[in-house]
């Protein structure tokens, strides 16, 4: 493996410019992924760890902003890229795979189609050789009849088949990083065992690097060599992935871990133990986070609404 | 950090204008809109004392315009009320109970929707003849089938929601699931339909009354004044003009109204079915 | 802790629920969807029962016959030995204080339009209480119960966080006082951190009020947590049924060892060699074979070929075939 990190993320401040006090929704973090290197990035909703992948590939929705940092890919800042070049590296050296493969896929395509476009696009191939190399694509992710499926859509196939055609498209260019934005959140334990494994096997056959984010510490734990914990916005623990778990540091991390119902960890009768209450730390998390993240679900935008109550 | 809702003013400001002049008509004009008739002062063009002139009969085409507005906004109102309690009642009910019933009211929905609306309420018009009453009737029975479609679609969706399976499983009655949980839920897609529905009828009002079916002469409605004004066009045309852009104002301000309604809505609906 | 086995308080026998599948006007068609084709199962007093399986598996079909929300093609459910089902069951009023259910999503489950307040004291007022002074001790009380102020009544739902919309849940399901508590995913739409509140509030609530669950997860942590008993079902049916230290120490059926085997775990990581399911998967019983023996995709449209659940240790049932 060489030295050089493919990804140095440094002091990313992100945040919604010109609102008088300026307010960070991701402040100062930074950490480095190595060429083929699979790094986690764990955390709850509105810890900051989406906006965090989407301002590496500049897909942060308005007024959010990266208000400070850099973002060096290839020794080179994102931040200083035109759209056009930037455009050129999305899909190509850059990939990405959304939890919900449904509204990530063109309904109104075939799958064969879309997967052909990424050679097209990228590759400048024509049509006919594009969706030769999208039946071998759709083959890769294990997908069987590939040659019928191509042509498929995807309200024809299943969440697992339809999640290894997103992969099959954000791999078809051999990127040099895949980000995976909680990839399997929406599937089956068993077809989310499968989608992991191939994710973990095509990576590592062609030395693609992995950025995962999850909220699933069995998830990361069984995917990443090093994990970031990301809490309000910051990344409060970054360590080698054995040590987090055997010895994580940060009182966050620590809750994070005793919080978990894990399997194995009741015996006996009185194992029935509370579980740990990491409750506290997280008066004005929620507050800012809905205000400003896309994922928030609540009409109200005023964070004074939501002050006081116990959960 | 909401766009500045420009249908929402304009048309809210349009459709106040309106109500205005109509509540307030007998302190806005010293006239009689039917009784003041003078030949005297017929077909006058718009002046000092005659703002938007007088008609053939000498009578205040001002003041008929005033008056006129209480017909319309009447039947506009109330027959879009009658419109929605058939359409949510049938929407509701059809896309909660499901199986016959449902099949039932959306062939009865499409029936309505493949026949122009206006050509069903001429044919109620013509058995019940002309007049107020009959023309609310008519009306409110012919333009509930938008409603209808969106309270189906409402309740198909809300009703596998859990605060729904929960109202059940308490005991609730049907009854009171529709009118508790699932109605409130959809006030806001059913406001922008209603107030769409009012200017159709206002519309459709002045389309009957021109005709003759609606309110008949000497009553002042801004159809019936229409067809009185017709043969004046030439020598008169303020006569056809103030009722023409007293309809015009009127849909105008409904529609603005309802697509500011939905603009203002349509965000908070999205969110909370999220 | 208990002594002998706890009379049943909810029995279900033999339930099916089948759906006709493209069944319109112009085409008759006679195919069916087996969502669930055979489950019988028992609800001990205090006991907690979950029902674990990947979705479509029937679980929450099961659920929903059960609370009343889902007509039974065939079986019977009873309470106490009085059937649920059919003309002779209870009113639907009735049925309210036998079961209540807390629902998955937070966000989806309290009515917008309503006060917390409104929410609680409206079933109350439906089930015969008159005097708003007893309404408003009763909603307070249930508020402070699940870890809520009584103030908190007088706001609307979207004023509150996921975990504390999923409190408001809970009150809603105690509000008539039942004795059974269906959970359908309880904890699943909620923040790691707030699981464990939830399951805590859970536990407390269910030894307070002697209440008994009923759990629908997919999550084995949490099944593991909670339950006193465990059932596996596939397709349809209950494939391994048993007390939760009998499934998860010796996971019997090919099906349950493969649903244990790919949670994702973050112990494995510590501990790679302790792989739970790894150890010699345990031969069935002399004669037959587990059904079914291929874990892929069953077809759904299918008469389920004959098969039985066999005791393999006290209390532990494996759905085997004749081989």
């Amino acid at each position: 493996m060489s030295d050089a990190p493919l990804l140095d993320l440094r002091n990313l401040h992100v945040g919604i410019p010109g609102r008088g006090a300026p307010l960070d929704i991701v402040r100062d973090v930074g950490f480095t992924i190595l060429p083929g290197e699979a790094f986690g990035l764990v955390g709850e909703s509105g810890s900051g760890k989406s906006l965090t992948a989407l301002s590496l590939i500049r897909l942060l929705k308005k007024p959010l902003a990266v208000s400070g940092g850099e973002i060096l890919f290839k020794g080179e800042d994102l931040r200083n890229l035109s759209d056009k070049a930037m455009r050129r590296l999305r899909g190509d050296r850059i990939a990405m795979i959304f939890q919900e493969p449904m509204t990530a896929l063109n309904p109104l395509k075939t799958v064969g189609r879309q997967i052909a476009e990424m050679f097209v696009l990228h590759r400048g191939m024509g049509w006919g050789e594009a969706q030769k190399r999208a039946v071998d694509a759709l083959a890769s992710v294990h997908v069987p009849a590939p040659e019928e499926r191509v042509r498929a859509y995807p309200f024809q196939m299943s969440g697992g088949m339809r999640q290894r055609v997103m992969i099959a498209i954000a791999l078809a260019c051999d990127p040099d990083l895949l980000i995976a934005d909680e990839p399997t959140t929406a599937l089956d334990v068993t077809v989310q065992d499968e989608v992991l494994k191939l994710i973990a096997e095509l990576c590592s056959a062609r030395g693609t690097a992995v950025l995962l984010i999850s909220h699933d510490l069995g998830v990361i734990a069984n995917m990443c060599q090093r994990v970031g914990v990301m809490y309000q916005g910051r990344l409060v623990e970054e360590r080698d992935t054995y040590d987090l778990f055997a010895d994580p540091r940060h009182p966050y991390t620590q809750g994070l871990l005793g919080a978990l119902p894990r399997l194995g960890s009741r015996h006996g009768e009185a194992g029935r133990q509370r579980l740990v209450d990491i409750d506290g730390m997280i008066a004005d998390r929620e507050s800012l986070s809905r205000e400003f993240c896309s994922e928030a679900r609540n009409p109200v935008r005023d964070p004074r609404q939501r002050a006081g109550g116990g959960a | 950090m909401r766009r500045f809702n420009l249908n929402l003013w304009l048309g809210g400001g349009l459709v106040l204008l309106v109500c205005v002049g109509a509540v307030f008509a007998p302190l806005l004009t010293s006239f009689d809109p039917v009784f003041d008739a003078n030949l005297m002062y017929a077909e006058e063009p718009p002046d000092a004392q005659f703002w938007f002139g007088t008609d053939e009969q000498g009578r205040d085409v001002y003041t008929r315009v005033l008056y006129g507005a209480r017909i319309s906004l009447t039947v506009g109102i109330v027959s879009q009320i009658i419109n929605s309690v058939i359409g949510l009642s049938l929407g509701i009910s059809a896309a909660y109970w499901g199986g016959w019933w449902d099949d039932l009211v959306n062939g009865l929905t499409n029936t309505m929707l493949a026949v122009p609306s206006l050509i069903f309420a001429l044919a109620i018009m013509a058995i019940l003849g002309p007049g107020l009453p009959s023309l609310l009737i008519a009306l409110g029975l012919t333009n509930w089938s938008w409603t209808c479609r969106i309270a189906r679609s409402s309740t198909l969706s809300l009703k596998g929601q859990g605060y729904v399976l929960a109202a059940r499983t308490l005991g609730y009655g049907d009854i009171r699931i529709m009118a508790t949980q699932l109605l409130p839920n959809m006030v806001g897609p059913i406001l922008v339909i209603s107030t769409l529905g009012i200017g159709a009828a206002v519309l459709a009002e002045a389309a009957l009354s021109f005709l003759g079916l609606g309110i008949r002469p000497p009553f002042p409605s801004w159809g019936s004044m229409l067809t009185g004004a017709r043969e004046l066009i030439v020598i008169a045309p303020w006569a056809a003009v103030f009722p023409g852009l007293a309809i015009f104002v009127t849909v105008l301000g409904f529609n603005l109204l309802g697509d500011g309604l939905r603009d203002l809505l349509d965000p908070h609906m999205r969110s909370r079915t999220a | 802790m208990r002594d002998g086995p706890p009379a049943p308080l909810l029995e279900i026998r033999d339930l099916h629920v089948h759906f006709p599948v493209g069944n319109t006007l112009l085409a008759r068609n006679k195919r069916v969807l087996r969502a669930v084709s055979g489950v019988d199962l028992t609800l001990g007093e205090g006991e907690c029962l979950s029902i674990v399986g990947e979705s479509g598996c029937g679980k929450s079909t099961t659920a929903l016959a059960v609370m009343g929300l889902q007509e039974p093609t065939s079986g019977d459910i009873l309470f106490e030995g009085r059937s649920l089902t059919g003309a002779a069951g209870p009113s639907r009023m009735e049925r309210a204080r036998i079961a209540q259910m807390v629902f998955q999503d937070p966000y989806a489950s309290l009515n917008p339009r309503q006060t917390v307040h409104r929410s609680l004291a409206a079933p109350l007022r439906l089930h015969g209480t008159r005097t708003r002074s007893e309404i408003d001790d009763r909603v307070a009380d249930i508020l402070l119960k699940v870890g809520l102020l009584p103030e908190h009544g007088a706001r609307f739902p979207h004023e509150f966080s996921g975990g504390q919309r999923q409190r408001i849940g809970i009150a809603r399901a105690l509000i008539l006082d039942p004795r059974i508590l269906m959970l359908d995913e309880p904890v699943s739409a909620l923040d790691v951190s707030v699981r464990a509140q939830i399951i805590n509030l859970l536990l407390d609530l269910q030894e307070d009020l002697s209440l008994s669950f009923v759990m629908i997860s997919h999550d084995l942590g949490v099944v593991e947590h909670m339950s006193d008993r465990v059932a596996v079902m596939y397709f349809g049916q209950i494939v391994e049924l048993g007390p939760w230290d009998a499934i998860f120490a010796n996971p019997t059926h090919p099906y349950t060892r493969k649903l244990i085997a790919t949670i994702p775990d973050p112990d494995t990581i510590l501990h790679p060699d302790r792989d739970r399911a790894a150890g010699a998967a345990p031969p069935p019983p002399a004669g037959h074979r587990f059904h079914p023996e291929d874990v892929g995709r069953p077809d759904v449209y299918a008469v389920p070929a004959p098969s039985e659940l066999l005791e393999v240790s006290p209390g532990h049932f494996v759905r085997c075939a004749p081989a």
